[in-house]
């Protein structure tokens, strides 16, 4: 799997990485920051994450870092 | 370390793939939720960093809400008169041709207050770099018409919507630079789709690429949202760009007189 985090204090809330996901991962979580936004959170699939990086590329404010699992080279694991 | 400190180290088997770039100030800006100037901001910064010219670059910055670029943008910076950003640049890089000179501007300030000096900075072939933000309105001072309005778009001064006949029809300015004998390079991008900012991306690198290599004035129109002054939420605003902002804007290469120069420059963007 490959995997995202969010700088929770930069989000604005926009959504607008909610639209671009193709696996859905990212929601409106229930917490609010610092800034007063209700900031989104990776839901239950976040492992289904294909470090595609698309939330990260559309987000204003540069709230999301993206790590890619490399494939495994002797062929067991790895599903990026 | 703390726990986001650890969750931001790759592990063994992973490789970071999108990370904050370091000529992006690490800052929380002042835009609006979902307003593109963060997207744009990030896209510019990205684009000097990898080039490896932001030392050597100066943003002479414009007014509206992008008037702050200069606290974002992590580079030598001049802050204009209103509308007066491609003149300011003009002497900036006359004085200094060894730099890399850009001005950041909105649709009411380039198209607008400072229509003149941006046409005749271009018409000049000032060998300077013009990114231009179009939201269709004043941002900054609450939603007034801007010379892009759209037909029918309602704002605080064409309450009842933009009409031709009074208010005349929204200017096109990438259409306008590509007239111009000064420009080299003039390209429509949007920011509203992963691909379209993709592309956009290899647009502002062309036109940096341009201006390093001494070719001419380069400039790169960019349509961006304004969910607040469109009294839209984000992800309405991201749609109306798709849906009426690039039928009467449309993406694309307006005008290129690189020849191919310079070697290596990024290849023509591939739009949505
Ligand atoms: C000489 C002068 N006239 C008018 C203003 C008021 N003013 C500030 S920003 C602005 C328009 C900015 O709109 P735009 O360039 O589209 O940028 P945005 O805020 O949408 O990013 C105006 C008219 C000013 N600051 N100076
Ligand atoms: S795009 Fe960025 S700012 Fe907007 S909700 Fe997603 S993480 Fe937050
Ligand atoms: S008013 Fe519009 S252009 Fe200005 S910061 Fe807000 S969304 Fe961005």
């Amino acid at each position: 799997m490959s995997r995202i985090v969010l700088l929770e204090e930069r989000c604005k809330g926009c959504l607008l990485c909610t639209t671009v996901c193709p696996r859905n991962i990212l929601r409106k979580s229930e917490r609010f920051n610092h800034q007063g936004y209700q900031v989104v959170e990776a839901g239950d699939n976040a492992a289904e994450c294909t470090g595609c990086a698309a939330c990260a590329v559309i987000c204003p404010d540069v709230v999301i870092r993206v790590f890619r699992t490399r494939k495994a080279r002797d062929g067991r694991g790895g599903d990026a | 370390m703390t726990m986001t400190e650890d969750l931001l180290a790759p592990r063994p088997d992973e490789e970071l793939v999108f990370d904050a770039n370091p000529v992006q100030a690490d800052r929380i800006t002042h835009y609006c939720p979902g307003c593109h100037h963060g997207i744009a901001h990030r896209l510019v910064t990205e684009v000097l960093h990898e080039m490896g010219v932001a030392p050597q670059t100066i943003l002479v910055a414009s007014v509206g809400c992008a008037t702050f670029t200069y606290d974002y943008m992590l580079v030598d910076s001049v802050e204009a008169p209103h509308g007066r950003a491609s003149a300011v640049a003009t002497g900036v890089k006359r004085a200094r041709p060894d730099r890399i000179v850009y001005a950041y501007q909105g649709d009411g300030d380039m198209g607008s207050i400072g229509l003149a000096e941006a046409l005749h900075a271009a018409n000049r072939g000032e060998r300077i770099t013009v990114i231009f933000v179009n939201n269709t309105v004043y941002g900054m001072t609450g939603g007034q018409m801007a010379p892009t309005t759209l037909l029918g778009q309602k704002t605080t001064t064409t309450p009842k919507g933009r009409n031709m006949a009074t208010e005349g029809a929204p200017l096109r300015m990438s259409e306008l630079m590509a007239q111009l004998d000064g420009v080299i390079y003039a390209e429509r991008c949007a920011l509203n789709t992963v691909r379209n900012i993709r592309a956009a991306k290899k647009a502002i690198r062309k036109a940096f690429e341009v201006q390093r290599a001494g070719l001419g004035y380069s400039f790169v129109e960019l349509l961006s949202g304004c969910p607040t002054n469109w009294h839209m939420d984000p992800v309405a605003a991201n749609e109306r760009i798709g849906k009426d902002m690039i039928p009467v804007f449309p993406l694309g290469v307006y005008k290129d007189a690189t020849g191919g120069r310079p070697d290596g420059a990024a290849k023509e963007a591939d739009h949505e």
